[in-house]
């Protein structure tokens, strides 16, 4: 479980982050969502520790993240995947070298092991026999694919992934979100992912978190987050006529 | 950023394969541009000194000394360091910068890796070793190629080069010339990767950081080859 207690972030004279709690359970898959500036890529951030709290502590499984040495810190991140926006794949190494990276650096596997373990995670994302392909020759939701294979190659037990649906079209995208969701769910994760797409929302959230000018503004399910009666998050996931419209249609199907 | 050199590697097998890969990079990649430099900066230097020496008084061999000493001392190691400043400082400051705003390093740390070290050290090493290793391949380039154009265009036979080649060589000078040479490679890895790994924003900044490396490198290398001309000569 991975817990934030009161987290708060200045930059500069600008507090970006004024004070953030939540609890992140595993077997689910927990998405903070909010517009571009409410804070969700700091909080991500520093929840792995990209970026250091000003105050407050982010927990995993009950010991201080945040108070912890760099060396503690290693220890912790063994157990963490994460997936890039980009995809942050080494431009200079192939595929099936960019998801052995982890295994390389800190498992004691035989080769045979290593491979065996590379080719089922790529299986799993779908992306067999691009073993031998650089990040160059592949698409967008491939790279993407392939940081979700790195991610998880360690088998962590946390996972994060920020904005893993930008700049992909939907039906990618759809593939994306269920592929998280079901590795979260398998390995039992403890998955955090940082969103703006409504369709994750409506497809993956276990358990959402709406951040509205660096606050927890609202907290809850993806059953409860069209009818949440709270005004900073109904202007946020109906922001479009037509999607206003939508819930209109929806509620007098509802009701 | 160097004392995060002395932490413990988290797996040595892959520091070593990644400073080969650099060793190959540096070293294969900059062979050809070593090689056209040192030929013309032997041949130019051979007849601009012949040109200046043209006096009944002055024996011709001595031409050779002189093409030697300036090679070893200053050309093949001051001029061609400032080369490789641009070649592989410039070079290692966008690869770094770009694995930066790529979060390709953001990616190694959230795996547990020591950035600055996996990325820096390596490369370090790799200068320290390749970079030399170029200045020796230049020295030797550039007196071959003042032995051809000296005996081809008559300016000498090739006894008297070789004879002045020899004549009142000091030994000491090409260990002069080595000092330089590592020193030289330190500046070039380490403030070419500063700039690299320290760059934020986007294509314009990693630009503007690559230019920056190449600028501070070739002024730092310019103070230190006269640091060490006072110091050791």
């Amino acid at each position: 479980m991975i817990e934030l207690l009161d987290i708060r972030k200045k930059f500069g004279g600008q507090e970006v982050l004024k004070g953030i709690s939540a609890q992140f359970q595993p077997g689910q898959t927990s998405l903070i969502i909010g517009t571009s500036g409410s804070g969700k890529t700091v909080t991500l951030k520093c929840m792995v520790g990209l970026i250091e709290v000003d105050s407050g502590a982010v927990m995993y499984d009950g010991k201080n993240f945040s108070a912890m040495t760099n060396e503690e810190r290693i220890e912790i991140r063994k157990d963490i995947g994460m997936l890039f926006q980009g995809g942050a794949l080494f431009d200079s190494m192939t595929i099936e070298e960019n998801v052995m990276f982890p295994l390389n650096m800190f498992s004691k596997m035989t080769k045979a092991e290593k491979q065996k373990r590379v080719d089922e995670c790529l299986d799993r994302v779908n992306l067999s026999g691009k073993n031998k392909l650089h990040p160059s020759e592949i698409s967008g939701g491939m790279k993407k694919r392939v940081g979700i294979a790195r991610a998880i190659v360690m088998k962590p037990k946390f996972l994060f992934c920020d904005e893993p649906n930008s700049g992909l079209d939907p039906k990618t995208s759809l593939v994306i979100d269920k592929l998280i969701r079901e590795i979260t769910v398998d390995l039992n994760m403890t998955t955090v992912v940082n969103t703006h797409d409504m369709n994750s929302v409506m497809e993956i959230g276990d358990h959402i978190i709406f951040l509205w000018q660096g606050l927890k503004n609202w907290e809850g399910n993806k059953q409860e987050v069209l009818h949440s009666g709270n005004k900073e998050l109904d202007d946020f996931i109906f922001a479009s006529e037509f999607l206003k419209k939508v819930r209109e249609n929806y509620d007098k199907l509802i009701h | 950023m160097l004392s995060y050199f002395f932490r413990k590697p988290e797996n040595w097998r892959m520091y070593v394969q990644e400073t080969f890969r650099q060793m190959y990079a540096m070293g294969v990649g900059s062979l050809l541009i070593v090689a056209v430099i040192s030929l013309f900066i032997g041949a130019v230097i051979t007849l601009q000194t012949a040109y200046q020496l043209v006096s009944p008084l002055v024996p011709v061999y001595v031409v050779a000394s002189i093409v030697r000493e300036s090679t070893i001392l200053e050309l093949s190691v001051s001029v061609l360091s400032l080369v490789l400043a641009g070649k592989i400082g410039s070079s290692l400051a966008t690869e770094l910068g770009t694995m930066r705003i790529s979060e390709q390093i953001d990616a190694l740390e959230i795996m547990g890796v020591n950035s600055r070290s996996y990325l820096i050290l390596p490369k370090l090493i790799a200068a320290l070793i390749t970079i030399p290793g170029l200045v020796i391949i230049s020295c030797n380039v550039a007196l071959f190629s003042g032995f051809l154009v000296s005996t081809a265009t008559g300016v000498m036979s090739s006894d008297q080069f070789l004879f002045g080649l020899r004549e009142d060589f000091v030994p000491f000078n090409v260990v002069f010339c080595m000092i330089k040479a590592v020193t030289f490679s330190f500046i070039i890895a380490t403030v070419a990767c500063y700039h690299g790994y320290y760059a934020e924003g986007g294509a314009y900044e990693i630009g503007a950081a690559s230019t920056k490396a190449v600028v501070y490198c070739c002024i730092i290398i310019l103070v230190f080859d006269y640091i060490l001309a006072q110091l050791l000569l």
